[in-house]
């Protein structure tokens, strides 16, 4: 943080860039917050494959982790940009289940082929996001109780839909969109050969990429972290992935889902961070005035808000009833709240205008792992939520706590 | 009662008690003296009217009076009701018989009439309100105010007028001894206006001192007893209305009379066509769909010209501004926007700023910038297209730009990377300006542009505005400052409950004949009407 007081005061020069180690303390201090989240992580993985004696890593785990955290991560995504906007949405997990229920009745019960029906849950997910998003925007309904009501009715609707029955199994090739992994070309041997390129092919896209972002950076005079810290990090993440990959290699491949999960954490995080709508969005939940004054549209920046976390939520119905290889009338009970969860410990601000697409996705997986670490240890479903609440207060609490320093 | 025994003031015969002297009252602000030297004395039983221009002190004052600001955050001594005065806080004061009714009524619309009177101040046994007692005194306060509703009636249901008499009826609840009235009849229409005038006089009947805060000197020379002028924070002038005929010529003089040093830099206007005009613009009040608030305004501004629009807070300028951009204020709206002579569509804000035409707000927390964001994002959100291709923001093209203004405002700050929320109110005021600049506008509505920043500034900002004129954009200028508006402006409108009273050119234009326009709305409307 500059030092606001000598900032504020007329006429003082613009600081020069301090230079040596001031520089480097100064940018872990600007970026505490974004590392801080990934270091959690981190730790929590360290500390969980410690008291698991080493079962966390395993190839298995390391799948059924992601597996099992993909729809919280899909949703997390449309959920940081509803939230960004400064609402909220408490419906997503009984979209999620009713989706799933649409798709099993359509696929199942009335012969469907996978494609037209799954097609047609994303437009059912779309339309339920632009109904619910058009009472908040427009007869300015606040989105708590629209989405309160909207929780309620697709309960409601998915246990109607199934008749309070388990419909499935699926057709094989809609399961593999959850269940699958990608199809090996070079079989034979242990490793999956395809997946491990695949998987350093995007490290190494990673690493292009953050070079390339550096360099024009530096083209344009703008201010860049030290060399050595951005070489450093960099490296780091590039090793993250090659290691991530070849540990899922060994076991089966990468998970379809995981394919589907990455594409679109690395869309959205460029949307809320390159685009004019993300920009938007931002501008929206940080000042709804000053943002309309700047001749922004924000009912129907919110509206499209809610759109998007509704197919969002679509997508991860189809995903969780893919898994199951049923739609079952519990099917996304409480999801919402692991999803907003996510999105707060991974710094979104309640009020609107903050968050990060990373910070979200490091938020499902900060949960995720402690679900499945606690899971391992045979810590009861009682404490569970005891540990993770706690866990939600503490992350909230030292973002508060910074903020006011 | 007896007077305070050190009350010695010197054009007041020592004889007349007096229920409040404040003396020597100071108070200042960061960066900002306030009150400075200011003297108030009201005598029980009298109304006191005080007056000055918008930024005066005369709020500060009466936050001092009433412990809004408490003792030790002021200098000066506060003698009432025959006792020195330390109040600690608004409930202290009030316990004292110290009463403020705000220009913003304090009335929970959702309430009813006797809930509200009785609010914070309920009768209650044990803890559980007395519904009957309260109806019944309830009933008795709204005699003594002329007021006929049912105590049960909700606040929200009444008129603004209404909604005063109950805030009135509130204070007398709580053993008034001086009720301080802040623009009581600011947004009262005439007949309402001169009913509480008529309260006002009962009251005084009834022993209750009054301080009427108020620009509309026709009143005032109904009802006061006494007046006081504040200029620039301090007492300039107390007239006794019963001694001398006090005509408000004096008044005005003593409000706005002081020199105007060289706070503003040489302007020589080439001023061209006509490039922005509106014509009979009409906006009723959002909440009250009823009210026309803007009625039948038009002006035009000219290549190269600044045109400001004086006024007194309320009398409808920003109203106006942000119902003409995009329709941001007011529900039914109508009446033309033109420009260079042809018609535009303003019905959003994306069309009126592709007309050409941009708002720099006069609240910059609220309406102004996301103050959590850097000085880049906040200075080009208005015309995010021009930093982008395809949707997509090069990061490059916004960092030059965004320092590109910057240097031109010559915003003070580490970088264009730095949060506005860290920035001095300036600094701030320039973003804004900034992000309006940067849509390319051909007409800048300029709210307030100088309001809370420092000399400084507001010379750089002067110049910037005379620079854009000079290269032929035109410029509509709101500003409470007299001063401000005569040294910056080719040309005048004075504004008044939602029209505009008189048009002044700038050899026409002074202190006096703007402050006698306002003042004299009342009867020049009819006039107005027949021209």
């Amino acid at each position: 943080m500059h030092d606001p007081i000598a900032d504020m005061k007329q006429g003082s020069a613009p600081a020069p860039a301090p230079a040596g180690s001031s520089r480097w303390g100064d940018f872990v201090r600007h970026n505490l917050r974004e590392y801080g989240m990934l270091i959690s992580l981190l730790a929590i993985m360290v500390l969980f494959q410690w008291l698991t004696e080493g079962t966390l890593f395993q190839p298995l785990n390391l799948t059924n982790l992601l597996l099992q955290n993909s729809y919280i991560v899909i949703m997390a995504l449309g959920m940081l940009l509803v939230i960004v906007a400064g609402h909220i949405d408490l419906s997503v997990g009984s979209v999620c289940g009713f989706i799933g229920a649409l798709a099993a009745v359509l696929m199942v019960s009335y012969d469907w082929h996978w494609l037209p029906a799954t097609l047609a849950c994303v437009a059912m997910g779309a339309a339920i996001g632009a109904a619910q998003g058009w009472l908040v925007a427009y007869p300015k309904i606040p989105s708590f109780i629209v989405t309160l009501g909207g929780m309620l009715v697709f309960r409601g609707l998915s246990l109607a839909l199934l008749q309070g029955q388990s419909i499935g199994p699926f057709p094989d090739q809609f399961e593999h969109l959850s269940s699958g992994f990608v199809t090996e070309l070079m079989p034979g041997g242990s490793l999956r050969i395809t997946s491990l390129v695949i998987g350093l092919i995007a490290a190494a896209a990673l690493g292009v990429a953050s070079l390339r972002g550096r360099a024009g950076r530096l083209r344009h005079g703008m201010e860049v972290e030290p060399y050595a810290f951005f070489l450093g990090k960099t490296l780091i993440f590039v090793a993250c992935i090659g290691l991530f990959s070849y540990l899922l290699a060994s076991y089966k491949g990468l998970p379809n889902v995981l394919i589907v999960m990455a594409v679109l954490i690395v869309i959205y995080d460029f949307v809320t961070r390159r685009t004019i709508v993300g920009r938007r969005i931002y501008a929206l939940g940080g000042n709804k005035n000053a943002a309309r004054l700047s001749g922004i549209k924000t009912e129907r920046l919110t509206m499209l808000a809610f759109i998007n976390m509704g197919v969002l939520a679509a997508l991860a119905g189809l995903v969780f009833a893919a898994r199951l290889n049923t739609a079952t009338p519990k099917a996304g009970l409480g999801f919402e709240l692991d999803v907003i969860a996510a999105c707060f410990i991974g710094g979104a601000s309640a009020t609107g205008g903050i968050g990060k697409v990373t910070g979200a996705v490091i938020g499902a997986f900060i949960m995720g792992v402690m679900n499945n670490g606690m899971s391992i240890l045979g810590v009861g479903i009682d404490y569970q939520q005891v540990i993770k609440g706690l866990v939600l207060l503490a992350a909230v609490y030292v973002d508060v706590y910074n903020k006011n320093k | 009662m007896p007077g305070p025994a050190r009350h010695d003031s010197f054009w007041y015969p020592k004889n007349m008690p007096s229920l409040l002297e404040m003396r020597g009252i100071r108070k200042t602000f960061p960066g900002v003296v306030a009150l400075d030297r200011v003297d108030l004395s009201v005598k029980a039983g009298e109304i006191h009217a005080v007056v000055g221009e918008n930024g005066a002190g005369k709020s500060t004052l009466m936050k001092v009076l009433s412990g809004v600001y408490p003792h030790g955050s002021y200098e000066g001594e506060i003698h009432f009701d025959g006792a020195l005065r330390q109040f600690s806080g608004i409930a202290d004061s009030e316990r004292a018989g110290i009463i403020i009714i705000h220009q913003e009524l304090a009335l929970v619309p959702q309430l009813s009439i006797a809930e509200n009177i009785f609010l914070g101040n309920e009768t209650a046994q044990h803890g559980i309100i007395d519904w009957y007692q309260a109806h019944a005194r309830t009933q008795e306060l709204l005699r003594k105010v002329g007021l006929r509703e049912p105590t049960t009636a909700l606040v929200g249901d009444l008129g603004v007028g209404k909604q005063q008499l109950v805030e009135i009826a509130k204070a007398l609840a709580k053993e008034v001894k001086l009720l301080i009235l802040d623009e009581p009849t600011a947004s009262l229409n005439e007949t309402d206006s001169d009913a509480l005038l008529q309260l006002l006089l009962d009251l005084k009947g009834h022993g209750i001192t009054c301080i009427l805060i108020s620009h509309k000197l026709n009143e005032i020379g109904k009802v006061a007893d006494r007046v006081t002028v504040l200029r620039d924070g301090s007492t300039v002038q107390s007239f006794d209305c019963a001694a001398e005929k006090l005509s408000e010529d004096r008044i005005i003089r003593a409000m706005v009379g002081r020199a105007m040093a060289d706070r503003y830099p040489p302007r020589h206007p080439q001023i061209g066509e006509v490039i922005f005009e509106v014509r009979d613009w009409r906006v009723h009040h959002p909440e009250h769909a009823e009210r026309e608030f803007i009625k039948g305004v038009s002006l035009n501004v000219r290549r190269g010209e600044i045109v400001g629009i004086a006024g007194l807070m309320g009398a409808g300028r920003t109203e106006f501004a942000m119902s003409v951009f995009g329709r941001s204020w007011g529900r039914r709206i109508s009446g033309q926007v033109l420009m260079d002579r042809r018609e535009v569509d303003t019905r959003s804000v994306a069309k009126a700023l592709a007309a050409g035409i941009a708002y720099a707000t006069e609240d910059r927390k609220g309406y102004g910038l996301v103050m959590g964001e850097d000085i880049s994002f906040n200075s080009t959100l208005s015309n995010l297209r021009a930093i982008s291709k395809s949707g997509v923001i090069s990061e490059g093209d916004e960092f030059r730009a965004a320092s590109e203004y910057r240097r031109r405002l010559n915003i003070r700050s580490a970088g264009v990377h730095q949060a506005c929320v860290n920035l001095s109110g300036g600094n701030q005021q320039k973003v804004v300006l900034a992000n309006c600049l940067f849509a390319q506008p051909r007409l800048l509505i300029l709210d307030e542009p100088t309001r809370g920043i420092d000399v400084g500034a507001k010379y750089e900002i002067y110049t910037l505005m005379d620079e854009l004129a000079r290269q032929d954009k035109g410029i509509l200028m709101i500003s409470s400052e007299l001063p401000e508006l005569l040294g910056m402006c080719d040309r005048i409108y004075v504004m008044s409950e939602g029209r505009f009273v008189a048009q002044l050119p700038r050899n026409e234009a002074s202190q006096e004949a703007i402050m006698r326009a306002i003042v004299n709305s009342g009867e020049s409307l009819t006039e107005a009407a027949h021209a």
